[in-house]
């Protein structure tokens, strides 16, 4: 039991607005807000405002749910734009001589699919859009950082040279990945236009390249020797896979 | 349909009513519950077993707070005026709470939306936030405490506007 002479104190009478006071304990309080006027005022006032929310909210409850809510979809399509995507392997390669690499693996899962060009679209428009500080290490000490992200990484990272494509190295920065570290190159052209080139560990071996699209962004996904890699930049696919081609032969030289 | 998802559309009604509270804007809120579903759905097989309901606003929450940082970078659209129709018989009183909502720091909002509006216990809001009993009812106590000295401040000055 509890003493209805021990003063009743700020929490207990936020307890018992929100029915979590003891129940034993429920008599002593209302007994000490009929002696308390300013305590029962303060009370009264929050029940007011749970009134005050809930009439102002409820009624979004009441609504009919929008259909892009719709459960049922939501479960055939988890990110619609990235299913329509998927079938867009690069047939691009396979007319341009790359055609060997290509049909070697096995399709990506969609769940490691997802897993990793969500990531590296999530962290692609995150960044391509910091004027001040895109990057952690600038491309002025490429040694530095490949040797640092390598390091962090696990596996050998390298920057590729992008110059034949109109694009130079800003930076790079280290993120955590779905499955550990992740490295992260930035790119940029004389007008300002911006890719990115994330990996991070990859649980399949070896897999096609697949291209995924969101707003304005693109992506093209491959994985290789374990590490997946995800060039990130404009919807263009045809400029996208002239990148990712030349990120593709140079990370297959060094060995990736 | 299984009875997982079953019971994660349940909430979907609660979801947007939490949600929108909490942004103060029907797209964002919604864009909020789509993320919300679609990671929970996708979590279909790790979730092994326990309180669907405290886990879709722990998403949501979290997701939040994510959102709230990227914004940062991003001009934020607000209507200039709060003309919203669906405020029901106490329009004025529904555009004080939410204007007072507004002036709330995130943690204290959430707490004070979870307990109010939502229902949820102490205990599973001290769960959603990943804090202590302790830390949920000072945020709580500061929450309504802010909320009524808004309100008591607005209320004068709105008569005098009209």
């Amino acid at each position: 039991m509890t003493d209805p002479r021990i003063p009743v104190t700020e929490d207990e009478l936020h307890a018992y607005v929100d029915n979590e006071l003891p129940a034993e304990r429920r008599g002593d309080v209302e007994a000490w807000l009929s002696a308390h006027p300013d305590d029962a005022e303060r009370v009264r006032s929050w029940r007011e405002m749970a009134e005050a929310l809930h009439a102002r909210y409820d009624s979004v409850a009441d609504e009919p749910v929008p259909q892009r809510l719709s459960i049922d979809r939501l479960a055939q399509q988890p990110r619609k734009w990235m299913y329509g995507a998927i079938a867009a392997t690069l047939l691009a390669f396979v007319a341009g001589g790359g055609a060997g690499w290509l049909a070697r693996g096995a399709a990506a899962s969609p769940s490691m699919f997802q897993n990793f060009t969500v990531d590296a679209l999530d962290a692609h428009r995150l960044y391509v859009v910091e004027v001040r500080h895109p990057v952690e290490v600038p491309g002025s000490e490429r040694a530095h950082l490949q040797q640092w992200l390598t390091k962090r990484c696990g596996w050998d990272v390298r920057a590729p040279e992008l110059g034949a494509t109109g694009l130079k190295l800003v930076g790079g920065r280290l993120l955590p990945g779905p499955t550990g570290p992740a490295s992260f190159l930035m790119y940029e052209s004389a007008s300002g236009e911006r890719f990115t080139i994330y990996t991070s560990r990859a649980s399949a071996e070896t897999t096609q390249m697949l291209y995924a699209r969101q707003d304005n962004d693109g992506a093209l996904f491959w994985a290789d020797k374990g590490v997946g890699y995800v060039v990130s930049g404009s919807s263009d696919r045809d400029r996208l896979t002239q990148v990712a081609r030349l990120v593709y032969d140079q990370t297959e030289k060094t060995g990736g | 349909m299984t009875a997982f998802r079953e019971s994660v559309e349940a909430m979907i009604p609660a979801l947007r009513r939490y949600a929108r509270a909490l942004t103060r804007d029907a797209d964002s809120a919604d864009d909020l519950v789509q993320d919300t579903l679609v990671r929970a759905l996708r979590s279909e097989r790790l979730f092994l077993g326990g309180d669907v309901r405290s886990w879709l606003y722990t998403i949501l929450t979290n997701l939040n707070k994510n959102r709230r940082r990227s914004l940062a970078r991003r001009p934020q659209f607000m209507p200039l005026l709060d003309n919203n129709a669906d405020a029901s018989g106490t329009e004025a009183e529904g555009r004080d709470i939410a204007r007072a909502l507004a002036t709330l720091v995130e943690e204290q909002r959430s707490v004070l939306l979870l307990v109010m509006l939502e229902g949820l216990s102490y205990r599973e809001v001290a769960d959603i936030q990943g804090v202590p009993i302790g830390t949920v009812m000072s945020r709580l106590a500061r929450a309504r405490a802010h909320v009524k000295a808004v309100l008591e401040g607005e209320r004068p000055a709105l008569r005098r506007v009209k």
